[in-house]
């Protein structure tokens, strides 16, 4: 081991994932805009083949984005955070930083054999576990060495008591790990009977209980992969860039444990009105609800964190991201209780509202959050200032504009088909036919897809402006303590 | 088992479970402030960690240095 003093934190593989989180952002959002105007403009589904088609490119574009991109934020935040709230560098141990090299090439492999296969139409068809049982078998392998990477940095701390942060990132681990095992638990029929391709499989449940089983993967991929790593982020990246302490410690440890307990039972809400068992229905439906107490716990503690500091929204566009990205997670945790109540429900389940949902989640909170965290690392692991505080600036209020447009045309679309589907005349004849919907919703598909488009161009100039960081701005002599240094 | 039944003890188990975890609630809540008031712990110094994160910056609680020796 070196001295002490001349001991530097090791970025390697956060630099790795960082680029890998910028690369799967672009990919999975492309396909998201693309597949976005299709609706609006079906023949778009015919450009490239069956290669082109909506079905073909709706489960790249979410795993694209879920397994690509945000993974890789993911990683890319733990290997910088995970150092230094243990204070410890990866460069002090040669085990650990091969692990972590390991690491990264095994995903990228995995990430882009999984790409290549989900455009050749393998595919599972369980939404977000499409993946065939050799790739799952390879994602537990990348998965256990991110295990070793976390355990064995936190074997060799300096700093006795792990950060709020570090409980949510082992916590996405621990949960994943569960998560991913039951849900893909498949029968290779190749294998067992002789049929099919080699890689074919089928799942090991049936019916009700395949459905079961899957919504309450679904649902806690959302929870352990939009949600719980986005506040280990949070927690640390708003602090630290604003150069305020969590406003209440406890409250975070509050949050984190009602959130643990309460999130893994929450996942029935995707099945209201369906075949499972009505007191499944009911629970999901309860905890949903409640599941708004820890939601909240950890955004108000963020936003009381910047109590007595708004004004550094003003300064720093960094803290900006970071604070409209709580204020979308409390809409979002909002919004998501007030659909799963099942009176709500009956008018919103299969409607446009849900993706409206998702998205200023996904958009909102999660990709405004890994961005920050990316922007708030770049100038600490290059020694550079940000490029280019304009560009940020105005990526921020195109994004926002963008989200804006997303989720409240979808708003629209949503409530105007549960309406439609439900209305009947007087007779208790259907009042509409499913294609009547289709053409009323057009516009606010269109809408929807150029929110999305705004979205993207943002994520370029976020790109842009990450790229002329690490090669052409102007070198830092220090590391900043706080406020990320950046020009005008 | 009639439907009667496992109704009514859906009812007891709902009953119990509610007030069982609002209890542990509660109890997380008493047991935090209560640490902090009889000077077990102060939690509210780890949020320093996020702050004072040098690698040279001396720890908020330090692993102590026999564990150290041991590895």
């Amino acid at each position: 081991m070196q001295e002490k003093n001349a001991l530097n934190y090791d970025y390697t593989v956060a630099k790795c994932f960082t680029y890998a989180t910028i690369l799967f952002g672009i990919i999975g959002m492309l396909i998201g805009v693309v597949i976005a105007y299709q609706m609006a403009f079906p023949q778009l589904n015919y450009l490239a083949g069956e290669y082109g088609t909506y079905s073909r490119l709706r489960p790249l574009h979410t795993s694209g984005v879920i397994f690509g991109f945000l993974l890789s934020g993911i990683f890319a935040t733990w290997y910088y955070v995970g150092q230094r709230v243990l204070k410890v560098s990866m460069a002090e141990s040669k085990f650990l930083m091969v692990i972590g090299k390991l690491h990264f090439w095994v995903y990228m492999i995995v990430i882009l054999t999984a790409v290549v296969t989900l455009f050749m139409g393998i595919s599972t068809s369980k939404e977000y576990a499409e993946l065939e049982w050799p790739l799952d078998i390879a994602v537990v392998v990348l998965w256990v060495l991110w295990g070793i990477s976390i355990f064995g940095l936190v074997g060799i701390r300096r700093e006795k008591t792990l950060y709020i942060s570090m409980w949510y990132y082992i916590a996405t681990f621990l949960g994943v790990a569960m998560l991913w095992i039951f849900n893909n638990m498949e029968v290779p029929t190749f294998l067992v009977a002789g049929m099919g391709k080699w890689y074919h499989s089928v799942s090991m449940y049936a019916g009700t209980n395949d459905a079961m089983v899957q919504w309450w993967y679904g649902h806690n991929a959302v929870a352990f992969v939009f949600t719980v790593p986005i506040i280990a982020m949070i927690y640390y990246f708003l602090p630290k860039e604003s150069g305020q302490p969590v406003f209440s410690y406890k409250l975070s440890l509050l949050s984190f444990w009602g959130l643990m307990f309460v999130y893994l039972w929450a996942g029935g809400h995707h099945l209201l009105f369906s075949t499972v068992p009505d007191w499944v229905q009911t629970m999901g439906s309860i905890f949903s609800v409640i599941l708004i107490l820890p939601s909240w716990g950890s955004a108000i503690n963020m936003l009381l964190t910047m109590k007595g500091q708004w004004g550094q929204l003003k300064e720093n566009p960094l803290v900006k991201f970071m604070v409209l990205a709580s204020t979308f997670y409390m809409l979002s945790t909002l919004e998501g209780p007030i659909q799963a109540i099942k009176s709500v429900n009956a008018l919103a389940h299969f409607t446009d509202w849900i993706p409206g949902h998702v998205h200023d989640g996904t958009l909102g909170w999660v990709g405004f959050m890994t961005m920050a965290a990316l922007y708030h690392m770049a100038p600490r692991m290059y020694k550079r200032e940000l490029y280019s505080k304009k560009l940020m600036d105005s990526q921020f209020w195109l994004q926002t504009t963008g989200i804006v447009m997303y989720f409240s045309s979808m708003w629209i679309a949503g409530i105007t088909q549960g309406m439609m589907w439900r209305a009947t005349d007087q007779f208790g004849n259907l009042a509409y036919s499913f294609i009547d919907t289709v053409t009323v919703l057009i516009p606010y598909y269109a809408l929807r897809a150029t929110g999305g488009l705004l979205y993207l161009i943002g994520f370029f100039m976020f790109t842009y402006n990450m790229y002329k960081t690490m090669t052409a701005s102007k070198a830092i002599a220090s590391e900043p303590q706080n406020a990320s240094p950046m020009a005008a | 088992m009639s439907m009667e039944t496992i109704r009514e003890l859906q009812a007891y188990g709902y009953i119990f479970f509610t007030v069982f975890l609002a209890v542990i609630l509660y109890a997380y809540i008493y047991h935090l402030y209560r640490a902090e008031k009889v000077g077990t712990r102060n939690y509210e110094k780890y949020a320093d960690m996020a702050l004072r994160d040098n690698i040279d910056d001396v720890p908020v609680e330090a692993v102590p240095p026999v564990n150290k020796e041991k590895e």
